[in-house]
């Protein structure tokens, strides 16, 4: 069956068993060459092998929840938008978050997903009590921060290249409401949205969304958004009858690719002041849904088809807080000069690293899609020799195209990654066409 | 609040555990009835946790007949919903030389959904209300060479079925004929179907309660399926003999 990751780029013919028990898996470990493949939410080519595509499907049961603590276990397929649902009736929220519900708790392990709070609260790492995995020598073993540490700790963020998760135990939060207070600053250019983030770190989560094709006195307008789980105090009435209320949005699907003429400089350009005008237009604080902040692009299904029937590629990358100023005004004005429409450009300050291997660290991360084309390939190019250039590194599960060069001289670590596979045997049974293409 | 229980025959079925979600995501209490209770932890707890409704386990045997009445009896509560999930494909051609194993086909899928559907039918007829429904199969509109040691026992449930709504049409009692066509489930996995009349287990749920909410008597779950099987049960015999299909 032909297989991608969220991108749609690049494809491959590859076979895909959907083993049912752990005897069954154990067995498909060891034939060689697996890794696992969630809910196919990461963008480029990580949860695709060539050999030996296992995906969790079946493994998507809970199995407790502790009301005291938060405790969630639950295996490895289960989907963090049914989390929501099961618990936030129960007064409990996601401590991390990506910008999708649509991604299992393995997945989120993998690849150590951050969210709008990673400044101050931390990637997924933080939040996990302990998984079970089957590793190289095909067995179940479980790992915590006491018992095998250190697969512990380069199974989150090791883009299951250590073995497949199959059961986890998270922490979830308890909020005071499903609302969040939402507080929208627009500012000018890139060097304001920096200011606001700084000045904001105490903000549970901030994000901005940045318009990457303005140039000038205007190079990086844009619309930082800050939120907190709101009080109950400042709900209103009807606000109050819904405080854990999990109502499904209204969605749309886009049912088919959309021809790729119609994304292009003037379109984007249009968009994207339309969208500053709106930031422009709602500054100020005010109470929004949960759904709408976390995940706004999970109104639209299938959105990555939006792109084009030949996909789209992602960019993200977090250059070091020393040099983030000078790295983000590189990285914009080479953006803005060439430009290949990226309309959903996201800027967000880094707190501490965490796992042995994952991309977070203090810094600022600027993440961008283009469409898959010659041109847009040679821009990333550049974008990935400037953020070298700062010291910066690059998301895994974001990536599709990097060369082993440019990864191995963005991060120290991956030296160690690559001897612990070895020394492990996780190499032979372990293997994604990202880890062929990156030679981990 | 609750809403009552719904039984579900043969529960570990990929079509039947679908079943199981839809209606306690609805509130319903589930009754989940399976031989042998191995794996039936996570499934329970998953249940219990995604929906926060009461989920109990009762051994059940589909060919123990003789234990049926007593199954039905030891029910703490009698089900709102009894739905008969239960169902073996078999392997035609070792059908074909082994009759032992058509008669356990046979069996599995016409007489012992039958026996315990008859008890359920006694009960909820004496209560004066219930819902009973029977996930039957295409395959019994027509005999075919390909499987009809299957098709020809759901054929026979598919009857029992409709002479059962008859029967209790004016007893408040309503019966369901549920005729899936392609699912995608452990018992075709090994198969290639095609994906445009393969319907997915939450499909088949999305059916079943619809139609027990409606009062639906026979649901095709992709509507295709109607106009296939209307095309099949119209090809004369003579034809018909002659084709591989």
């Amino acid at each position: 069956m032909k297989l991608s990751g969220w991108g749609r780029y690049p494809t491959h013919n590859v076979r895909e068993s959907a083993p049912r028990s752990i005897e069954q898996l154990q067995e498909f470990v060891a034939a060689g060459s697996a890794v696992a493949r969630g809910n196919g939410r990461s963008y480029g080519d990580s949860a695709v092998s060539a050999f030996n595509t296992i995906s969790t499907r079946h493994f998507n049961k809970m199995i407790s929840f502790d009301t005291q603590t938060g405790t969630l276990v639950a295996e490895a397929g289960v989907l963090l938008g049914d989390v929501i649902s099961s618990f936030l009736p129960l007064g409990f929220f996601p401590y991390v978050t990506p910008g999708t519900k649509y991604v299992t708790l393995g997945g989120m392990l993998a690849a150590d997903v951050h969210g709008k709070n990673h400044h101050l609260e931390g990637s997924m790492y933080n939040y996990v009590d302990w998984f079970e995995i089957i590793d190289a020598s095909s067995k179940m073993i479980r790992c915590s921060r006491k018992e095998n540490s250190e697969l512990f700790s380069w199974t989150i963020g090791g883009m299951g290249l250590t073995g497949i998760i199959v059961r986890v135990a998270i922490r979830l939060r308890p909020i005071e409401s499903a609302w969040i207070a939402q507080t929208t600053v627009p500012v000018k250019n890139l060097n304001e949205a920096i200011d606001a983030f700084e000045n904001n770190l105490s903000s549970t989560y901030s994000v901005a969304w940045i318009d990457c094709l303005s140039s000038g006195g205007s190079l990086g307008r844009s619309i930082v958004m800050l939120g907190e789980h709101a009080h109950e105090s400042v709900l209103d009435d009807v606000q109050k009858k819904t405080l854990f209320k999990h109502v499904d949005r209204a969605k749309w699907t886009l049912p088919v690719a959309l021809p790729r003429c119609l994304l292009n400089r003037v379109t984007v350009k249009v968009f994207n002041a339309m969208y500053f005008r709106y930031g422009q237009k709602t500054k100020g604080t005010r109470l929004v849904s949960w759904d709408s902040f976390f995940y706004p692009l999970d109104a639209l299904l299938g959105w990555n088809k939006i792109y084009g029937r030949r996909g789209f590629l992602q960019f993200q990358c977090v250059i070091p807080l020393e040099k983030s100023s000078e790295g983000l005004h590189e990285l914009v004005t080479e953006i803005s000069s060439t430009g290949g429409g990226s309309f959903l450009a996201v800027l967000k300050r880094l707190g501490e690293s965490a796992g042995g291997i994952s991309f977070p660290m203090s810094g600022y991360t600027l993440a961008l899609d283009f469409p898959v084309n010659g041109r847009n390939m040679k821009l990333m190019d550049r974008l990935e020799q400037i953020t070298l250039q700062y010291g910066g590194r690059f998301y895994l599960a974001k990536d599709a195209r990097m060369s082993k060069s440019t990864f191995r001289s963005s991060d120290s670590r991956v030296t160690d990654f690559i001897s612990m596979r070895e020394n492990s045997g996780m190499n032979q049974n372990f293997e994604s066409m990202q880890s062929t293409r990156l030679g981990l | 609040m609750n809403k009552g229980n719904v039984l579900i025959l043969g529960a570990r079925s990929d079509i039947a555990k679908a079943i199981a979600h839809k209606f306690a995501a609805d509130g319903y209490s589930i009754q989940l009835a399976v031989r042998g209770m191995s794996d039936m932890e996570s499934y329970v707890s998953d249940l219990a946790l995604r929906h926060r409704v009461s989920v109990t386990t009762h051994e059940f045997d589909v060919l123990a007949i003789d234990r049926h009445l007593s199954f039905v009896e030891g029910l703490e509560e009698l089900p709102v919903v009894a739905v008969c999930a239960v169902g073996l494909m078999g392997n035609q051609s070792e059908s074909e030389e082994n009759v032992a194993s058509a008669i356990q086909v046979m069996r599995s899928n016409f007489e012992g959904p039958a026996s315990i559907f008859s008890h359920l039918a006694n009960c909820f007829e004496v209560r004066g209300s219930g819902t009973l429904v029977g996930i039957s199969s295409v395959a019994g509109i027509r005999g075919r060479a390909s499987n009809y040691v299957y098709g020809s026992a759901k054929a026979g449930f598919s009857a029992f079925l409709s002479g059962l709504r008859n029967r209790l049409s004016t007893k408040g009692v309503h019966v369901i004929t549920v005729l899936p066509g392609f699912v995608n489930t452990k018992m075709t996995e090994a198969l290639s179907l095609p994906p445009a009349l393969t319907a997915e287990p939450v499909e088949v749920a999305d059916a079943v309660f619809k139609a027990t909410v409606r009062k639906k008597n026979v649901v095709y779950v992709r509507s295709i399926w109607q106009l296939i099987m209307l095309i099949i049960s119209t090809i004369p015999e003579q034809i018909f003999k002659k084709l591989k299909i």
